[in-house]
């Protein structure tokens, strides 16, 4: 942070800050106030009606709250938001409890080894994502690589009782398919953060607290899981938060118990040509991960003040 | 010792069937490429026939060509706004709105596909009626990627400013560089890879995105992912498995000659660092 910023002229500054500074809010900032203006209009034909309107000689503000009203009164709604964010919840925390011990095992394991294994973490999510999720349409058919052994060894009577699968002989359009479809695309996006905090660790700390008597798995959970906090936090809102609008996945991968809240804004816009009520199903699903967002956010600001 | 023993194999079991995880559906993409029979999960013998369907496929290859240069477009174009986005962060750890741009520098990392799409095809709509431009097609979609692109770049850039030696730029402005010498001959070297790998990285999302591109997608320019969604949609279809295959080559050929010039490249400046020490 000592870089001499003053030998960078007064113009170079406003240059370099200010150019992507005016594209974002351009193209990021202005069409969410945008959203949120269309949201609270109606269609009026194929144009929205305006906000403000002059009209003898006075000028008035309408809003039209036509959409929200919907959205709060129509079940079908609510119970898609719910939805979207249950099956995001699970995939974050499956994503957790698949990711923590791997990236835990690959920051504990030989430093030259390191760099092999965190590659091994990033090539899958070089090679495209959609081509990955149409893969487990094939692998999870009934004589698929995954698939088979499932019904050979029963697991599949196992989902069907937990209502992972609609029966024993469907794995695939089922919450499960779209379960492992997200926590096969998220995963990296867990261990990544998670490897990062817990390959910086001191671990003369665990030595310490062993040193003081307290068992592996005490150190474990008293030291490491804490200290790891920042890594658990950034990795599960870079889950949650994209799940919850996920639209390719359920499509390609879920069935009709899994709509979520990202196809019906989609439906909304390309099928029923609904302005106003896609941005409303936008704006309210913007609510929905704004608390997560700036959780994330948080976590992000303190660790790199950390670092 | 016993217990170590068993935690060290239960550890290599779980890396081992993450990795399977993460690779099975690779290796069938490419395995089932090569099947001789309609059914893109049925081993009908080994051939080549969805290879050579892929060659009078017009559809695809039109993608492939659109996606390819909507792709290069963005990961130039993301590579310089990340640049800039990443040094304002670092330079300037005080400037009017600072909060607001880092916000909505990493949003559109975590942001879902369909807001991000939704409003900026509003904004262009509201955009063409005022001014008549833009026509949705190439151009949007770049626009769509770049703003999804620019937020990856800023990330792997920012991060690579941070654990850049302040003083070795500072070196170079007391030995007489002046500041554009110090970007060119100091900055610019020592972030080359991961400009590097930020290009590569925006390149590889612009080649895969879905949500965006059928927000900002005109008539006539169907991306690559576009057609292959809709034809995954219908069901299977190994002709998606051979452009997979295709597609995961390019990528795997990209990634390791990446790495070859990231490696040989530190190698060589912990090279120069070590002579360098030795003269002090």
């Amino acid at each position: 942070m000592s870089i001499p910023s003053g030998d960078w002229k007064p113009g170079l500054r406003a240059a370099v800050i200010g150019v992507p500074f005016f594209w974002l809010s351009l193209f990021f900032l202005l069409p969410f106030l945008l959203v949120l203006r269309i949201s609270l209009a109606q269609m009026d034909g194929a144009l929205i009606t305006p906000l403000l309107t002059l009209a003898d000689d006075a000028l008035t503000f309408r809003v039209h709250l036509a959409s929200f009203v919907q959205l709060a009164t129509d079940d079908l709604y609510f119970a898609t938001y719910l939805v979207s964010v249950k099956y995001a919840l699970v995939t974050a925390s499956a994503c957790l409890a698949v990711g923590y011990p791997f990236a835990y095992f690959m920051a504990r394991s030989e430093r030259r080894w390191q760099p092999a294994l965190l590659m091994g973490v990033m090539l899958p999510f070089w090679t495209s994502f959609l081509l990955r999720v149409y893969a487990w349409k094939s692998l999870l058919e009934p004589n698929g690589w995954v698939g088979a052994p499932i019904h050979a060894l029963g697991v599949d009577h196992a989902l069907a009782w937990l209502g992972l699968v609609p029966s024993a002989e469907q794995l695939m359009y089922s919450p499960f398919s779209l379960l492992i479809g997200m926590v096969y695309t998220y995963l990296p996006f867990m261990v990544l953060p998670l490897y990062a905090t817990l390959s910086r660790m001191d671990l003369r700390l665990i030595e310490a607290a062993q040193d003081l008597g307290a068992t592996p798995w005490q150190a474990f959970w008293r030291i490491t899981v804490p200290l790891s906090r920042s890594g658990i936090v950034a990795g599960f809102m870079l889950v949650f938060i994209p799940c919850v609008g996920e639209y390719v996945i359920p499509e390609l991968l879920g069935g009709p118990e899994t709509l979520m809240i990202g196809r019906v804004l989609w439906d909304e816009f390309f099928s029923n040509n609904d302005w106003p009520m896609a941005s409303a199903v936008a704006v309210v699903m913007i609510l929905v991960i704004i608390v997560p967002l700036a959780i994330f956010g948080r976590n992000q600001a303190r660790a790199r003040e950390a670092s | 010792m016993s217990t170590g023993r068993a935690s060290r194999i239960l550890s290599r079991l779980w890396m081992l069937l993450v990795y399977a995880f993460l690779f099975l559906p690779i290796a069938s993409l490419v395995v089932y490429s090569f099947t001789d029979s309609t059914v893109p999960n049925v081993w009908g013998g080994f051939s080549l026939r969805w290879y050579r369907a892929l060659t009078t496929d017009t559809d695809l290859k039109e993608g492939l060509w659109l996606s390819l240069k909507i792709a290069t477009l963005t990961a130039t174009a993301a590579v310089v706004l990340g640049s800039l986005a990443a040094a304002s962060l670092h330079r300037y750890p005080r400037f009017f709105g600072r909060t607001l741009f880092s916000g909505m520098v990493s949003a559109p990392l975590v942001m879902p596909d369909v807001i991000v799409g939704l409003s900026l095809l509003l904004m262009l709509v509201s955009l063409q009626r005022l001014l008549g431009v833009p026509e949705r097609g190439m151009a949007t979609i770049w626009l769509g990627h770049l703003l999804l692109g620019m937020a990856y770049a800023t990330v792997v850039i920012h991060a690579r400013l941070k654990d850049l030696n302040p003083q070795l730029e500072e070196a170079a402005q007391d030995l007489g560089a002046k500041p554009w010498q110090v970007f060119f001959l100091v900055t610019l070297p020592m972030t080359a890879q991961a400009l590097l790998a930020a290009w590569l990285l925006t390149f590889t999302l612009s080649l895969d995105d879905v949500v965006l591109s059928a927000f900002l997608s005109g008539p006539g320019s169907t991306t690559l992912p576009l057609v292959i969604f809709s034809r995954a949609r219908l069901g299977l279809n190994p002709s998606v498995n051979a452009i997979a295959t295709v597609v995961v080559l390019i990528v795997s050929i990209g990634v390791t000659i990446a790495s070859y010039l990231i490696a040989r490249q530190e190698r060589r400046r912990a090279n120069e660092m070590a002579a360098a020490q030795r003269f002090q």
